[in-house]
């Protein structure tokens, strides 16, 4: 009989520990978790088996959160307090903003990152995301059952230091230990090249809810190797949603609305879009707070009428992305569609034509970020599997100095491989000057004013000289997550200067850290909010469908003291809504369920006669 | 790695001009997948800077031997020779004369949107180009002469830039 193996106490037998590693992919729309199960890459759904979240956040007076499809439906009735798209906000001020016009959030402008005014507070985009991402760590948690070693997170592969830099603070923010800031098309590519085994040359085409990339790239056994990439970061489905509701405004002879019906309005809008993926046409109906009805019909032609200048505004990039990896459009292999936006036909012709070839529309575009980011995290957690390949990816956007007349210096040219350092001197121009500013820009035009500011720095204590004779070194050195940081010698005294280049309007750490404390000890607290949200939601459901029942058949299937009791329940659970007792909210919930309990039994009874009514008998089979 | 190794070492090739650039492709592939950050996430802070300086030194090389024009300079820099000196701009009068007609030719094709004749001009630019390459191939490998190398590679200079100023010109028209 062979003997029972018997293990130290406390030592694993597993020769290796699966370590628990996601993928995230926060969109400006949807966001979705992912990871490595036994070999295969697989999305985590919710307790409902929906895979997408939507990245939508809403704020409560008490200073709960909802995030997700609960929120995403109140949008209309809550406007400020809803957000949507925070991802556009992320590392932008003010003036980067151009469609304030038709946004309904208070903006307040904080230096460098713009932030919004909810009824919970001032909220910058980096706790919005923050939020989304507590879910989805939440989530994967729950489903993979332990603590997370890390996770990578995606972002738009032309987003600058400044919006990477925020997105690292949000998971921060959220407690997520993160592994790497990978970008979006290259994810895309890892999952489908790894599935496909392909090799040579590829093109990703993503084009989501508020941003468009990119990438062309390399696939040579094993290894990813990106040539280039380029993309417009404002750029997305939000965009087109925007141009029909712009066409409804004008139609419909509209000038000023309310956020209500702003955000009614491009909800509608959305829909009819994706409606047009399969119709020829779309009738587009609502009911704004003025009282005055829009009806309206529009044609797949006029969409693509008055959308086409944006497909051509992802045409641009695409080429000069194709320039800088040296290539013809001919030469590229397979061009793999990412993002929910290249569902439109038009988008999938004008892409086809381009590259004189159908493009590859056999994976999910929703998911397929999201499932390459989880193998990546799987790799970088250290677990098996990970040396079979490799990924190189490039800096989006040329990096650079202020000289003098206000010009930028380019030190690292865009589509540099990752990491990389660069070394440029510098000397000073006037005769004794012991210090020097260093200014970091991004961006591919000459003027400072036209790049972005990435921080500024000082270097201090250089030993009076002629003008010309200091030699001063400034190294840039960028890492594996694409993030910059800066250091300055004065090569003959050794005066040196650091900086991990923080954008001049990111979060300090100390910021960081201080949201973090606030957001442990508000922890015990979290959950009773959450409980709190969760019940209001509940609540609100309840009021609404109740509200809309007794419009549809009160008057015929109620008598006026069975409407009075109905009525009273309502009243009491709306003054219960406007406080913060969880269980009176409850209470009052449970009321109104059992008041109407008989009401819904005479509305299922009545909709059953209604069906019946004009079939014969025997078609029913009766 | 031995940070002291230059460039050529670091991919085992010989120092010339003539190099094989899918040997050093490979090569690349081969180095970046033993050291790169990657394969060292979950190790300590020491050895992810290691990994990192590694890896950008490994990028740097590369970038240098895959370039044809960094990849001169670079065997001429190790010759002593500095061949973009900025006090040193001397150029052949037929080479100046011939670049001032083709970026007439440029301006012309901008102002006249006319795409064809860009496409013609870069296609010219470029096998003007290729044969700078191999003249600094003879020079720096066969011959060798560094000096008329220099003089060759300060050439080939104004024809990459004239290249870039045909890209631009291409998304000015567009
Ligand atoms: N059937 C469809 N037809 C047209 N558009 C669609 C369709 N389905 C989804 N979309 C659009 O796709 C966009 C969302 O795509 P996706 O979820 O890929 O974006 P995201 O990842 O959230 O955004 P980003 O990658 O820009 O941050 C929305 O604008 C949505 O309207
Ligand atoms: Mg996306």
């Amino acid at each position: 009989m062979a003997l029972l193996q018997i293990s130290e106490p406390g030592l694993s037998t597993a020769p290796h520990e699966h370590r628990l590693a996601v993928g995230i992919d926060l969109g400006t729309t949807n966001s979705l978790v992912a990871t490595v199960r036994n070999g295969l890459s697989v999305v985590l759904n919710d307790e409902h088996g929906r895979p997408l979240l939507p990245s939508v956040v809403r704020y409560f007076k008490d200073g709960s959160v909802v995030v997700g499809c609960d929120a995403l439906a109140k949008l209309g009735d809550d406007p400020h307090n809803t957000i949507v798209s925070a991802k556009r906000f992320m590392g932008r001020g003010l003036k980067d903003l151009p469609d304030l016009a038709t946004l309904p959030y208070h903006f307040v402008d904080a230096p460098g990152m713009v932030q919004l005014k909810t009824i919970a507070g001032v909220k910058s985009p980096v706790e919005v995301s923050a939020d989304i991402l507590a879910v989805l760590k939440q989530r994967a948690v729950q489903s993979l059952g332990g603590e997370l070693t890390g996770a990578v997170i995606t972002v738009p592969a032309y987003f600058d230091d400044a919006q990477r830099q925020a997105t690292k603070d949000a998971a921060k923010l959220a407690g997520l230990h993160i592994l790497r800031l990978l970008n979006e098309p290259t994810a895309a590519a890892i999952a489908y090249g790894l599935d496909n085994a392909a090799e040579g040359i590829y093109a990703v085409y993503d084009l989501g809810g508020g941003t468009f990339d990119i990438s062309i790239l390399k696939l040579t056994q094993g290894v990813f190797e990106v040539l280039a990439t380029n993309g417009d970061s404002a750029l997305g489905g939000d965009d087109f949603d925007r141009r029909i509701f712009c066409w409804l405004l004008e139609q419909a002879g509209l000038s000023v609305l309310d956020d209500h019906d702003k955000a009614l309005l491009l909800t509608k809008a959305k829909e009819a879009k994706e409606m047009l993926t399969e119709h020829p046409e779309v009738r587009l109906t609502a009911v704004l707070s003025t009282g005055e009805f829009i009806d309206m019909t529009l044609s797949e032609a006029k969409f693509n009428e008055m959308t086409a200048s944006l497909v051509n505004k992802t045409l641009v990039p695409t080429r000069k992305a194709l320039r800088d990896a040296g290539l013809q459009a001919s030469d590229v292999k397979g061009v793999v569609m990412v993002g929910g936006s290249t569902r439109m036909p038009r988008i999938q012709a004008a892409v086809g034509e381009y590259f004189g070839q159908t493009p590859l529309t056999n994976l999910d575009p929703d998911k397929v970020v999201a499932l390459g980011a989880a193998m990546q995290a799987n790799v970088l957690a250290g677990n098996k599997g990970g040396d079979e390949w490799l990924l190189l990816d490039v800096v989006p956007l040329s990096l650079g100095l202020e000289t003098m007349g206000g010009l930028v210096e380019k030190v690292i040219p865009r589509n540099s491989t990752l990491p990389l350092a660069r070394a440029q001197e510098f000397t000073t121009y006037k005769d004794g000057q012991t210090a020097m500013s260093i200014h970091v820009l991004q961006g591919e035009r000459e003027l400072v004013s036209d790049c972005r500011s990435l921080g500024r720095f000082e270097l201090r204590g250089i030993p009076p000289m002629v003008a010309g004779a200091a030699r001063i070194r400034v190294v840039f050195q960028v890492d594996a997550d694409g993030l910059l940081s800066v250091s300055a010698r004065e090569q003959s005294s050794g005066v040196e200067a650091h900086i991990a280049v923080k954008p001049s309007y990111g979060l300090s750490d100390d910021e960081i850290g201080r949201m973090l404390k606030e957001s442990y000890e508000h922890a015990q607290q979290d959950v009773q909010a959450r409980q709190l949200a969760e019940l209001k939601v509940d609540a609100e459901r309840l009021l609404d469908a109740t509200r809309t029942a007794l419009e549809e058949n009160g008057s015929e299937l109620l008598d006026a003291a069975e409407r009075a009791a109905i009525d009273g329940l309502m009243a009491s659970l709306a003054t219960a809504l406007g406080g913060l007792d969880a269980r009176a909210i409850k209470r009052a919930t449970e009321a109104l369920n059992q008041g109407t309990t008989e009401f819904a039994g005479r509305r299922m009874d009545l909709s059953v006669k209604r069906a019946l009514t004009g079939h014969k008998l025997e078609d029913i089979g009766v | 790695m031995d940070f002291s190794r230059d460039y050529f070492e670091v991919f085992g090739l010989l120092p010339v001009f003539g190099i094989d650039a899918e040997t050093l492709n490979q090569r690349y592939r081969d180095l970046q997948a033993e050291g790169h950050p990657d394969r060292y996430a979950h190790a300590d802070a020491a050895e992810q800077r290691r990994a990192l300086q590694w890896s950008t030194r490994v990028n740097e090389a590369y970038q240098t031997l895959k370039s044809p024009f960094e990849r001169a300079r670079y065997l001429l820099e190790r010759q002593g020779i500095n061949a973009l000196d900025p006090n040193n701009t001397r150029m052949p009068m037929d080479f100046l004369m011939r670049q001032m007609a083709w970026r007439e030719s440029l301006a012309e094709a901008v102002a006249a949107g006319d795409i064809a004749a860009l496409a013609r001009l870069e296609a010219m630019t470029r096998a003007e180009a290729d044969k700078a390459i191999q003249g600094l191939g003879e020079l720096l490998d066969v011959r060798p002469d560094y000096p008329a190398a220099a003089e060759a590679l300060r050439q080939y200079r104004f024809l990459e830039k004239f290249l870039v100023d045909i890209d631009n010109a291409y998304s000015e028209i567009e």
